[in-house]
């Protein structure tokens, strides 16, 4: 798994290429975990992710719960099918914020 | 003319490193055997999901202990087999939560609930360790 960060209209774009399993899963979680943290709105695009299991489902959960806790965004975009089975399955698919797309996002907040 | 017929059999050290070729493995298993893209893409979550069970309840995290895996092709069903010789698992702890609570963890054993048609603990040979088995019709 590869993730990359950038800002994208006062919000942090975090962008997860590959499998986010039971291996990568915990470098997810920190990433997102510290993106949250530091008080910011987070995007998170699944477009490149080629699967995820229920440990990198829970990351999503934990940096979910945090947001909002602190009262930030956190949404996520572009979700690949092999995530939206996942989400699916767990029934979270209606608890997550998901747009579209990154522009879909942006333009949705603007 | 399918009947019990092995498709695929792994022996592979219980680390989660291991786990993209377990999946890429029990994928094209899957496919070779007649299942959808989307069956095949089921089964091989629940299989991971199942081999997570195993690295972190039956061995307690990475281990070189072993997993074994078998998927058999019993006429219009895969039957899955996943042996470890861990402690005897306490079912209690993979047990999935309930999902109106949303916090992380749990999900596992409710995504193998919701892709396969059977799954559960069944009698180990010779008492040795555990053995989960899971079943699903090709579609």
């Amino acid at each position: 798994m590869n993730h990359e960060v950038n800002e994208q209209q006062g919000r942090r774009v975090v962008s997860f290429e590959g499998d986010v399993d039971l291996e990568s899963s915990p470098s997810a979680r920190g990433v997102l975990l510290e993106e949250v943290s530091g008080g910011n709105d987070v995007l998170v695009d699944l477009s490149r992710v080629t699967y995820i299991d229920s440990s990198g489902v829970a990351s999503l959960v934990e940096a979910f719960q945090k947001a909002r806790s602190q009262k930030t965004g956190f949404a996520l975009a572009s979700v690949s099918q092999p995530v939206h089975r996942v989400l699916q399955l767990a029934r979270l698919d209606k608890v997550f914020t998901i747009h579209e797309s990154i522009e879909d996002a942006l333009a949705h907040d603007a | 003319m399918h009947a019990n017929e092995t498709v695929l059999e792994l022996r592979f050290p219980a680390r989660a490193e291991r786990l993209k070729k377990v999946r890429a493995a029990v994928h094209e298993a899957a496919t070779r055997s007649g299942c959808t893209p989307a069956c095949a893409h089921d089964i091989m979550m629940a299989v991971d999901e199942a081999c997570q069970n195993i690295i972190r309840h039956a061995y307690g995290g990475d281990s070189d202990s072993e997993i074994v895996l078998r998927i058999e092709r019993h006429d219009d069903q895969l039957v899955l087999l996943l042996r470890d010789f861990a402690e005897k698992v306490d079912e209690r702890r993979v047990e999935p939560r309930p999902l109106d609570e949303l916090r992380p963890g749990g999900l596992g054993v409710h995504i193998i609930r919701e892709v396969m048609d059977e799954c559960g603990f069944v009698p180990a040979p010779s008492g040795v360790g555990n053995l989960y088995r899971m079943a699903i019709r090709i579609r």
